[in-house]
């Protein structure tokens, strides 16, 4: 026993070595969402070891990268407000981070040390959560389209968000299971303002997804994947990018297809630095990093939602493994993107009027 | 009355089973679907094998239970002989219960006062990253503890207390007559303890997820941060290795148990012929 115990022990103490040895080396700490950066499965770039190297390569100095994940923007959020985490770089998306700018947990970036931001298009420049682009650099973006299976649905009725209460297809019918998403639906097929504080647009939404419910077949986020794949469901709302991963696994006699609506809703997740940084300079050479070609593009691939960088959207590798189609879908022709975006996205809400959807929410539900 | 009782075993073995199955037989479909079988293929097994932040996950995973099974063991079997060795009946049973509670308390709250509390000390040291491997390794040897004495109590009662009486009679020191009699005697229960705490360790999510800090991520996590987008099928395959590896460590434990006792019934049979 005591044999085990203490070769239990060595090999404890080997591991523990073996993790934390290395000298004079620089560490930065990225905070990122699962699954959404090339991680080198199948022989593909691994993003983090490449940075490694080239910063060795090109400044002589050993850095060590720690990568960890998070689910959900409050996730994220409440980690790093509480002082229970530190990172120097995270990838929130827009709402929150007009949020982490409002309570001071971001730092300003200095665009001197990130030469390819020019890469950049225009469109990502001056959105709302970051109007004077201090704090962020866009990393992907997406838009709410609708997925159907033409083997169940007309294609004339393929248009705008009433498919979605097309009693025809009753029972075939996926609507989002979140109060935001779920009213984003219904007031963009109303033409109300997704961000309205009065309260009657509200109601006027929930009126609507009330009449919505019996033809509803469930309500899902993530079990939207495979019921869509399987043909159990036949109309829902989802991003272009995740309409991809379902059409990589549909089933035989299911023939997914997607188009957007009008109006819709667009998020853009972006790159920030974290106040409290160890190393700023460091985290503004991982950003310019990841706007580097060779990053940029196997990023792209892997996450398959669309890239704000120019340098992307153009390379012919990548339209060649994407293919004509899947572009088309991906980079809508979007006049005035910073326009429509500032419009339709959703921002903030105050407590109150969050509390107030989510009640309005909760009596859909129940019904 | 018979054939029901059948039927209902039956039932309460493919409710408990069927799921595992059915992860497994997808661990071996070609595509990526969950719904539609397209083939046999080790696809998923070789893309796991090149999945490095997976494998380090994997890694993290191993490190962080067998810290806390050694670490728990030791404590736990310390804590218990203490225990076992209380006069008064009233401070046992207080003891008892107390140490009952991390098992018996829900995990989230136990992960979120645990968070609070390596946060709320943190702070006091002017510290933003209060969380890392240690608070991790402590926590899990916290909720691993109470397991470990469970085991060893028993065992403890079940021992004849002059035993070691006897071996110090025979000139052992009470370290000595501790190692070489108690801890023989007490095995069994030190094992499953160790056993069970590491397990337990293995499987965590709740606590993990609100204790683990920068650069140290396990497995649990790992997959459930994956939910962003759909997990995927080498989940499936690293799920069903997993499977199989604890299935064994199960019937080999099994086994040399049953040896064990047949053995040391053989023993105290001769012992018995002996005397007679």
């Amino acid at each position: 026993m005591k044999k085990i115990v203490s070769i239990a022990l060595i090999c404890v103490f080997l591991c523990l070595m073996l993790t934390s040895c290395g000298g004079e080396t620089l560490t930065l700490k990225v905070y990122n969402w699962g699954e959404y950066i090339s991680e080198g499965a199948e022989g593909s770039y691994y993003t983090i070891r490449e940075f490694e190297k080239w910063y060795k390569a090109e400044y002589g100095q050993k850095v060590r990268v720690i990568y960890d994940t998070y689910t959900s923007n409050e996730d994220m959020y409440s980690k790093l407000a509480a002082g229970a985490v530190s990172y120097d770089i995270a990838f929130p998306s827009d709402y929150m981070i007009e949020r982490m700018i409002k309570e001071g947990m971001l730092e300003k970036i200095d665009f001197s040390n990130i030469p390819n931001y020019s890469n950049i298009d225009s469109n990502f420049k001056g959105l709302y959560y970051d109007p004077q682009d201090q704090y962020s650099v866009p990393y992907t973006y997406g838009i709410v389209g609708i997925i159907y299976n033409a083997n169940v649905v007309d294609e004339a009725d393929a248009d705008g968000w009433d498919i979605l209460w097309n009693p025809k297809y009753s029972g075939s019918i996926v609507q989002f299971n979140n109060s935001r998403d779920a009213f984003g639906t219904a007031m963009y097929k109303l033409g109300l303002d997704v961000n309205s504080t009065d309260k009657a647009d509200w109601d006027k939404a929930a009126e609507e997804l009330k009449a919505q419910y019996p033809l509803v077949y469930s309500y899902v986020m993530d079990e939207i994947y495979n019921m869509m794949e399987a043909g159990e469901a036949a109309v829902g709302a989802y991003y272009a990018g995740d309409y991809f991963t379902m059409l990589d696994a549909q089933a035989d006699d299911v023939d997914l297809c997607f188009y957007y609506p009008e109006p819709t809703n667009y998020y853009v997740d972006a790159m920030v630095i974290l106040k409290g940084t160890q190393n700023k300079e460091l985290a503004e050479c991982f950003i310019n990093f990841m706007l580097e070609r060779d990053a940029a593009v196997a990023n792209a691939e892997y996450t398959y939602y669309a890239s704000p960088n120019k340098v992307v959207y153009t390379d012919e590798e990548y339209l060649e493994e994407l293919g004509e189609e899947t572009i088309d879908i991906l980079y809508p022709p979007i006049d005035n993107f910073a326009e429509q975006y500032n419009k339709y996205a959703y921002r903030n809400m105050s407590a109150e009027m969050l509390d107030y959807i989510n009640a309005l929410w909760e009596k859909i539900k129940i019904n | 009355m018979k054939t029901a009782s059948r039927i209902f075993t039956a039932l309460v073995f493919i409710f408990l089973f069927a799921p595992i199955a059915i992860l497994i037989v997808f661990s071996f479909n070609d595509a990526k679907s969950l719904s539609v079988f397209s083939g046999f293929s080790f696809r998923w097994y070789s893309e796991l094998i090149h999945d490095d932040a997976t494998l380090e996950s994997v890694r993290n995973t191993l490190i962080l239970a067998v810290s806390a099974t050694v670490i728990s063991t030791v404590m736990g079997t310390a804590a218990a002989v203490g225990i076992n060795r209380l006069r008064s009946k009233w401070i046992k049973s207080a003891i008892n219960t107390v140490t009952d509670i991390p098992m018996t308390n829900p995990d989230i709250i136990t992960g979120i006062s645990l968070m609070l509390m390596f946060v709320f000390f943190g702070r006091m040291f002017g510290r933003s990253d209060s969380l890392s491997f240690t608070t991790m390794l402590l926590s899990h040897v916290t909720f691993c503890l109470p397991y470990v004495i469970l085991q060893v109590l028993p065992k403890l009662r079940q021992m004849d207390p002059s035993l070691p009486e006897a071996a110090q009679d025979l000139g052992c020191t009470p370290t000595r007559a501790f190692f070489k009699v108690t801890i023989p005697e007490i095995m069994p229960g030190v094992i499953t303890g160790a056993i069970m705490a590491f397990t337990m360790s293995l499987d965590d999510f709740v606590i993990s997820y609100f204790t683990s800090g920068a650069g140290f991520q396990t497995l649990p996590v790992r997959i459930y941060n994956m939910t962003k987008k759909t997990v995927t099928p080498k989940m499936y395959a690293l799920a069903t290795i997993i499977f199989f590896v604890i299935l064994t460590m199960l019937l080999i434990s099994n086994f040399s148990d049953e040896d064990a006792s047949e053995k040391r019934k053989i023993k105290r049979n001769n012992r018995k012929a002996a005397k007679k």
